[in-house]
Formats: structure tokens, C-alpha cells, sequence
């Protein structure tokens, strides 16, 4: 079986979770005998020259190279890795996205890094803004040319920008198309929705033969907000990547004082202030406490002035985006992690904190609330139970050590393969009717 | 003639409130007054109430075939007599017919029986009994102790106690292949005769019967008690013990359960062989059949009948060290309501909630989300609970200091004596000097202040971490055994309590 994967980050250019879900995904698919072609569109240009080919599609030149993981996947040779040239940066860091919006950046600066690359023949142009939409559906249209080149039985789309993409594919190719939704709008905007995005998701969705959602309060948003058929909404939970060599780095922790971290987009998606008010809560009785918020957004600014308000800028401090090694530092010298998000369509985070031993609290308004079950569960909002279970977990050792026993045992069962063979089911299912 | 021995066990637990950590220290007010009394009337009105009336009337009619026996915490008394003293007429009105028995419990419904120390245990069976007493003029003879938990070595405390029968779980794990259906006796002392609960005839009743999914439902009357008489072919007395929740709480009154339970008395009833009594008369007429010897735990609790139910996992054990470490503290302060709150915080609810062992069912309805919240809760409240006692000045626990604590003590108190003798000397030395030239009253003025700085002075190094109001009373009880020590010239022993 033959899947075309459409995507939209990879592999090292990752920024948030979806990229780490496609990659976890996608090698638990080739370890269940499935075969990937997977689409990403790049403007970065600095990928591994040797080992692509080229290929070109009408005008559009495409490049097809072998990806290799770094370490042994059984059918490496089978995933077919496409990248296309286009300017769909949906998913910049937030700092950039931020600074874009506001034209501090020209978006130029993206393409220039592509025109090194020298691969594509697209004509890039145009600012964020409106021209987004025009990026789009050049994928789209990329990604018909692909349809029609490539023999694939399941299309498979990751998120939004993508489903246009899925949509072309399978009206070429007649080919069922499975929408695989991560975050839906309102996880990212609230209820400011942006209607261009909400009519995309929506036509994806319906145009979908199956929708797999990442946890059941997004499956009740997709049937809920866009009208999609319950029969036709399967939720798979995402898995996490059992630890590897890299990370057995050990980092000593240089102070003696309790750290508490939150580490995310500084949006309001992931409820930053809660964790803020509930932070100046704990420092009125306990004052050898450090709070980190690791991470950078269009909240941080706001953030650093509350923190300054509340008077607790002694003990709360902010590091910026973090990345790779330093993510794992934080996570390694941590005493709890908290992730108060308002709205969390999965959440794989919390779990790379338990496979580091940290004890987690999340918010019960995220998805993987639905699946943890060695983690204080407290309301987004309720900033009260929040402190109290810091509080709780940096001054009763007894809970720290259970964590520790449960937690990482508990992580360990979330498995990408358990995703990736219900994934499979699904395809089978679409392919044989 | 065979028996059979019904025994309902009653408890309401007090339900902790949500007690944030910044509560500690500020309020120490540990209950959710709103939920223990809406939850006490529910269950009044489903069950109590209905089911005593039944019971009554049960009796009534059958010319007192029909014997039962109860125990009952004090929590519940406590609850019974605050939100619903129907209940406690209705038990008052079952006791005179003479059918009842009340058998003693742990009065606190604790683990104290196997904290070691027996004495406290005793204190707080005997406080079940002084209740039982007083409440339905019964004296002591079976004992019921929480969750079933009995040791040999328990059996031993018991007897001390003046008990000729202890009521505990029939499981697998202690008889091996003997059958729970006859008398036995404790290892270390066979002159206490223990009656081993039928877990499979309990369960089916207070588990199974309104479960629809069990192959044997509806379990009628007739089938229950025909499986009651096959047992007792051959043996001698079936042991059916359960909560008393069972009726109208665990099992609905659509479920049938009253209608279940008034036909299967009557059953049993015009059944010549076999009869209902009260584990005391079961103590008395039947003679044990074996030595049964429990050198561990075992109890009622989840399929492993043991004690890991609420002390499986370390968060269990650390709350039920942290509320037990304080016992000597609590004995030493005697103040009603530090002991008040202490026996309402040993209740094994607390550690049941924090049980990780059954994460998926809900068999336990605990209040908490999970077991790490209710772990918080408990040892938010506990923190607050050790605050409180450690605001009592030290002459209340001198008892429990060592002999280098107490040199100390009696140091440090010297110390202070000597420097308010010292001021005490200077003020009247001044006192002599002061008529020539300023007036009297001048002269009083000053020396008030400074009286007062010595007193603050010393309260504040006798006792660290005070607040501002404990700090006037401590000076208070602080000056009076200053002035009591100047006095009588005593050593530390007048301090003693």
C-alpha cells in the first residue's frame, strides 16, 4: 500500500508539534509496511543535495529525494520524500510570524534562503498577507501535477493549508483522501475565527472520506463547528518517541530552588497568564521557587509586564524560544511542568516532559488530558488548583517519587505504533470500498 | 440448628472541603459542611430511614425471629445527631427490641490497629464503646475493626480489651481450603473466637444484585436463600456481612432490594433449621472448630485482602505516617478541637482516594480526580493540622521532649528567670530611689513597658514562627510559669504536662 502524504513541516525545520507528530507518524506507518510519498513545501533550501533527484512536473520542478532518518527504520527505502518550492511558512516560529504580521520582516528574507537552494521555478513574491492564500493554491495545484505522476492508493492530509492540496490530489487521481485534522481554528484563534481558514478546514473536511482528529475534544469540535458526520470522524491518539541515545545527556541542576516550567507558544492558545497569576500565587508563601516560561509569542511582552505588576520578576524568568538540546536541558532541570492551555487539540509536550521524569499539570481543555493518567488535571482557568498543585508537588516528595515510578511507565505505553496501526486500519478500509 | 449472622456496618465519613494551600495557617476549617450534610440527608432518606423502619417492623412481625447486628463509627454518630437524629432514633428504637446487637468499631474508622500502637487503638475502641453504651445500653463483646483488618496480633489486643469475638474478612488467602462457614479461633489467644464474613453470599447481595450483566440475575429471595441452606448442610453458621449502604444506596430501591430482603426473612424464617442470631450469641453457642492463625493483615478490601488498598503506594504511606506522627503530639496537647480534627483526618477514605491501584474503575467514588489531588488536599490540611500544634507552647509536650531537649529547655528557662529576676531587682532598686525626685506614678508608667519587653522576649525565644495573637496568650501561660518557677523554687518537673 502506497500512501501520498501531504505535510507542511519536517524534519530538522520544525517549529511546533506538528512536525514532531508527522515524524513520529510517519515512521510508525513505514514500520506498519505502509509506503509514503510525503509532500512538504519548504523555503528553506538547505536540505541534504545528495541524495535528491529532480523532478519535473509540467513547469513545476519538484524535488524527490530518499529521506533517511538517522537511525535504522525497517522500510527507509519505501518513503519517498517531496519538497516543493513554495512560500507556505504556516507554521514560523511565533517571534517571526509575529514580526511578519507586523511587516518588521520582510518576507523576502524566506525566499532568499530558497533561492539557494536553486531547485524551483515558482515565481515567489508578493508579501504574507494576501499572498498566503495564493501559496496555497499553488500547493494545491502542485500537488495535482503530483497526483497525476505519481501511483498511490490513500491521499493523507495534515491540517489546513494542506486539505486543498488532498482535494486536488483526489480529484485527479479518484483516490479516497483521509484529512487528518492536528488543531482546528478555533484551538488557534478562539472565537476570532478567521473565516478564509475556518471555509478550508471545513471544505477539507467535508470533502474527506475519513477524518482522524488527535483527541476526542477536537473530534467534538470538527462534528460540533463544521458539520462533519460522527460515523465519519475517527480519533487517533497521538504518541510520543521513545527517548533516544541523544537525549541521555544529563544535565545537573545548578540551584537548589524548585523549578517550575512552562514551555510553549507565549499565545493565548496556551494560556500563558494562567500559569503567571497562579505563579505570583505560590511565591506569596513559598519564595524558593523559580518559574520559567520558555518560549516566545505575542504575549510575551504583556507577560513581562504582569510579571513586573505582580512584583515577582525576582523569581519568574524568561528565556525565549528555545530549540533541540536546550528544550531537553530545561525539561531535565525541572520539578514540575505545567501546560495550562486553553484549548489543546493534543499536547504532545506534557509527555516529553514525563519521559524526562518531570511531573506535569495540564489543562483538562487539551487532548491528551484524555489519555494521561499520572497527571493533575486542573481546569485552564482555575488558577487556584493550578498553584495548589505546584505547591503540592514541590513540597510533598511522595508525589515527585510516584511521578517518577508511573509517570515515565505511563509515557512509554503511548506509542506512535498504536496510532500508526489504527492509521492503517483506516486506509484499508478506504481502499477496499 | 444453623445460623446465619447479619452485619451491617455503618459509616459516614466527614468529606474534606477544598483546602488550598494558602488555607494553611489561615483557616482551619477542614470540612465541605454543605456536601457531608446534602450527602448525610440523601442517605438518610434512602436508606437509613426506609431500612430501619423495615427492620422494625421485620422484627415486629416475626416475634424477633429476625436478629441483626450493626457497628457504628463515630463519625456517623457524629453526622447522625447533627443532620438527621431520626436515624439515631430509628437504631435507639431497633435496640430495644432486643434483637440488635452493636458490635464496637474503630471509633475514628482508622488503620490504628496496625500502627503498633496499641495503646492509642484502645482508645479508640473504647471510645466506640463508651458511645454504643450510652447511645443503646449495650456492653462490648464482638469487635468490628475497620475494613475488616485483623493480625493475630491484634486478636491479642483484643482480648486485653475484654472481647470474646472479633468479626473479620473469609478470605482465601487465610483459610486455604477451610470453609468460612464455621467458628475459629485466634492463634495467640483462643479464648477470642473469630467469625469469618461469606464474601462470596455478602457480595451477592451488596455487589451483584442490581447488576444485570451477572449470569445469576435477578437474584431472588428464594435462589439466595436456597444457596444459604446448601452451605449450611453441612456447616454451621453463614457470616453475611455489608455495608449498610447496601440497602437503598449501593443497590436502588427500584432494584428491589427492600422487597428482596423482607421475603428472604420470611424464607429464612419458616425455615426450621435454620435461624438468624448476633454474633454474640454465635460467640456463645458455638464452639470453635480450628485455630485460625493470621500472622498478616488481611481484610475486606479489593481482590488482594490485604492492606493495599490505603497503604499501597507511598503517597498512601506518607499521609498516614504524617497524620500518625502526630499522635503523641495530639495526646500530650489534649484540646478538644486539635482531637476533633485529628480523628476525622485518620479516616482510611483519605488513603482510599489516593489509591493508584485501580486508576480505571470506579470503585471507589472518590471526590478527587485523581489520587494526586486528593494526596494534596490531605497533606494541605495535615500541614495546617501540624501548624497548630506546634503553636502550643512546649510546656504542653514536655513529656515527649528527650533528655537533651529537655536541658535545654530547662536552660533556656533558667535563663529567663534569672534575667527577669534581674529586672525584677533593678525596677524596685529604682522603685527606692524614684519618691525623692519624680513622681509615683511616672515611675509605674516606665516600669510597665519594660515588664512587658522581658515577657516578649522570652516567648520569643521559647517558640519561633508565632503569630501575633498566639503570642499574647503564650506570653500569658509563659509569665505564669515564670512566676509559678519564682515561687515555689520547683525544678522541671512542676512543668511536667
Amino acid at each position: 500500500m502506497k500512501v501520498l502524504m501531504f505535510g507542511w513541516e519536517f524534519p530538522p525545520h520544525i517549529s511546533g508539534g506538528l512536525g514532531t507528530a508527522c515524524l513520529g507518524l510517519t515512521k510508525a506507518i513505514l514500520r506498519q509496511g505502509v509506503d509514503i510519498i510525503f509532500v512538504v513545501p519548504r523555503a528553506y533550501g538547505d536540505e541534504d543535495q545528495s541524495q535528491m533527484q529532480l523532478v519535473g512536473a509540467n513547469t513545476i520542478r519538484v524535488k524527490v529525494n530518499q529521506y533517511h532518518f538517522g537511525e535504522t527504520v525497517a522500510n527507509e527505502q519505501n518513503l519517498q520524500y517531496v519538497t516543493i518550492g513554495s512560500n507556505l511558512i504556516p507554521y514560523v516560529s511565533e517571534e517571526e510570524y509575529f514580526d511578519i504580521i507586523n511587516n518588521k520582516v520582510s518576507v523576502d528574507r524566506q525566499f532568499k534562503t530558497y533561492a539557494h537552494a536553486d531547485t524551483c521555478t515558482i515565481d515567489l513574491h508578493g508579501g504574507y498577507g494576501g499572498g498566503l492564500m495564493g501559496e496555497v493554491s499553488s500547493y494545491a495545484y502542485i500537488a495535482e501535477e503530483i497526483a497525476k505522476k505519481f501511483n498511490f492508493d490513500v491521499i493523507h492530509a495534515h491540517d489546513w493549508m494542506t486539505y486543498d492540496a488532498g482535494i486536488a490530489a483526489k480529484n485527479v487521481s479518484g483516490k479516497p483522501l483521509v484529512v487528518h485534522v492536528h488543531a482546528t481554528e478555533f484551538d488557534r484563534s478562539g472565537m476570532h475565527v478567521n473565516q478564509v481558514v475556518y471555509d478550508m478546514e471545513r471544505r477539507g473536511m467535508q470533502a474527506a472520506d475519513k477524518v482522524l482528529t488527535v483527541s476526542n475534544l477536537t473530534r467534538n469540535t470538527v462534528i460540533n463547528h463544521y458539520g462533519v458526520p460522527e460515523s465519519k470522524v475517527t480519533t487517533v491518539y497521538n504518541g510520543v518517541e521513545a527517548i533516544g541515545a541523544k537525549s541521555s545527556i544529563q544535565f545537573e541542576k545548578s540551584v537548589d530552588d524548585k523549578i517550575v516550567t512552562f514551555l510553549g507558544r507565549i499565545t493565548y492558545q496556551k494560556g500563558p497568564e494562567y500559569f503567571l497569576e497562579a505563579a505570583a500565587k505560590v511565591l506569596q508563601r513559598k519564595k524558593n521557587v523559580k518559574f520559567v516560561m520558555a518560549g516566545s509569542g505575542d504575549m510575551l511582552e504583556k507577560m513581562m509586564w504582569r510579571a513586573a505588576e505582580l512584583g515577582i520578576s525576582k523569581n519568574f524568568f524568561f528565556t525565549g524560544f528555545l530549540r533541540g538540546d536546550d528544550v531537553i536541558h530545561m525539561l531535565s532541570i525541572s520539578d514540575v511542568y505545567v501546560m495550562p492551555s486553553v484549548s489543546e487539540p493534543f499536547g504532545i509536550s506534557p509527555l516529553e516532559a514525563m519521559r524526562s521524569n518531570v511531573p506535569v499539570i495540564i489543562s483538562k481543555q487539551s487532548g491528551v488530558a484524555e489519555v494521561l493518567k499520572h497527571a493533575i488535571k486542573v481546569d485552564f482557568w482555575d488558577i487556584d488548583s493550578m498553584a495548589d498543585a505546584i505547591y503540592g508537588i514541590i513540597t510533598y516528595e511522595a508525589l515527585g517519587q510516584m511521578f517518577r515510578e508511573y509517570g515515565k511507565k505511563e509515557v512509554d505505553s503511548i506509542k506512535w505504533d498504536n496510532a500508526a496501526k489504527r492509521i492503517k486500519e483506516v486506509y484499508k478500509k478506504l481502499s477496499e470500498k | 440448628m444453623k445460623n446465619i449472622c447479619l452485619h451491617f456496618s455503618v459509616h459516614q465519613p466527614f468529606k474534606l472541603r477544598n483546602y488550598r494551600f494558602f488555607d494553611i495557617g489561615v483557616d482551619h476549617y477542614y470540612y465541605d459542611d454543605f456536601y457531608n450534610k446534602s450527602n448525610a440527608l440523601a442517605i438518610a432518606k434512602r436508606c437509613y430511614v426506609p431500612m430501619n423502619k423495615l427492620l422494625l417492623s421485620l422484627i415486629k412481625e416475626n416475634k424477633k425471629a429476625l436478629k441483626v447486628s450493626f457497628s457504628i463509627t463515630g463519625s456517623a454518630l457524629e453526622q447522625f445527631e447533627m443532620y438527621t437524629p431520626e436515624v439515631l432514633d430509628g437504631f435507639k428504637a431497633l435496640a430495644k427490641t432486643g434483637c440488635v446487637e452493636f458490635v464496637t468499631e474503630v471509633d475514628t474508622h482508622s488503620l490504628v490497629s496496625v500502627t503498633n500502637n496499641f495503646d492509642e487503638m484502645k482508645r479508640q475502641i473504647q471510645e466506640n464503646a463508651d458511645k454504643i453504651k450510652a447511645l443503646f445500653g449495650q456492653e462490648p463483646k464482638v469487635f468490628k475493626n475497620t475494613g475488616l483488618v485483623f493480625s493475630d496480633e491484634i486478636g491479642e489486643q483484643l482480648v486485653e480489651l475484654g472481647f470474646k469475638g472479633v468479626l473479620a474478612e473469609g478470605s482465601d488467602q487465610i483459610l486455604g481450603w477451610k470453609s468460612p462457614n464455621f467458628v475459629y479461633c485466634c492463634d495467640r489467644n483462643p479464648r477470642l473466637k473469630i467469625l469469618l464474613r461469606n464474601y462470596k453470599l455478602s457480595d451477592d447481595i451488596s455487589l451483584r444484585f442490581s447488576n444485570q450483566r451477572w449470569s445469576e440475575w435477578p437474584l431472588t429471595a428464594d435462589k439466595y436463600a436456597a444457596w444459604i441452606c446448601s452451605s449450611l448442610e453441612k456447616e454451621e453458621v453463614v457470616n453475611v456481612f455489608m455495608n449498610y449502604k447496601t440497602f437503598g444506596e449501593y443497590n436502588k430501591q427500584e432494584s428491589g432490594i427492600f422487597d428482596f430482603f423482607k421475603a428472604f426473612v420470611s424464607i429464612i424464617v419458616n425455615n426450621k433449621d435454620v435461624e438468624f442470631a448476633t454474633p454474640s450469641e454465635i460467640v456463645k453457642n458455638l464452639q470453635p472448630i480450628s485455630v485460625l492463625s493470621v500472622p498478616q493483615y488481611s481484610s475486606n478490601a479489593d481482590e488482594e485482602r490485604d492492606l493495599s488498598a490505603w497503604l499501597g503506594n507511598n503517597l498512601q504511606r506518607q499521609a498516614f505516617n504524617a497524620i500518625n506522627g502526630l499522635q503523641k503530639m495530639v495526646r500530650s496537647v489534649d484540646d478538644a478541637a486539635l482531637t476533633r480534627d485529628w480523628d476525622r483526618l485518620q479516616a482510611c477514605e483519605n488513603l482510599d482516594y489516593m489509591s493508584t491501584k485501580y486508576f480505571n474503575h470506579e470503585q471507589v467514588s472518590s471526590p478527587y480526580q485523581t489520587p494526586y489531588e486528593a494526596f494534596i488536599n490531605y497533606m494541605n490540611i495535615v500541614s495546617d493540622f501540624e501548624e497548630r500544634l506546634n503553636q502550643y507552647p512546649v510546656s504542653s509536650r514536655f513529656s515527649l521532649l528527650s533528655k537533651e531537649e529537655l536541658e535545654n529547655e530547662y536552660k533556656k528557662q533558667k535563663e529567663l528567670l534569672d534575667e527577669l529576676s534581674g529586672v525584677l531587682k533593678k525596677s524596685s532598686e529604682t522603685k527606692k530611689k524614684a519618691p525623692a525626685k519624680v513622681a509615683p506614678k511616672k515611675a509605674v508608667a516606665k516600669k510597665a513597658p519594660a515588664k512587658k519587653t522581658v515577657a516578649k522576649k522570652a516567648t520569643e525565644k521559647v517558640e519561633t514562627k508565632k503569630t501575633a495573637a498566639k503570642k499574647t496568650t503564650a506570653s500569658k501561660t509563659a509569665e505564669k510559669k515564670v512566676a509559678k518557677k519564682a515561687s515555689a523554687k520547683t525544678t522541671k518537673k512542676t512543668t511536667k504536662k
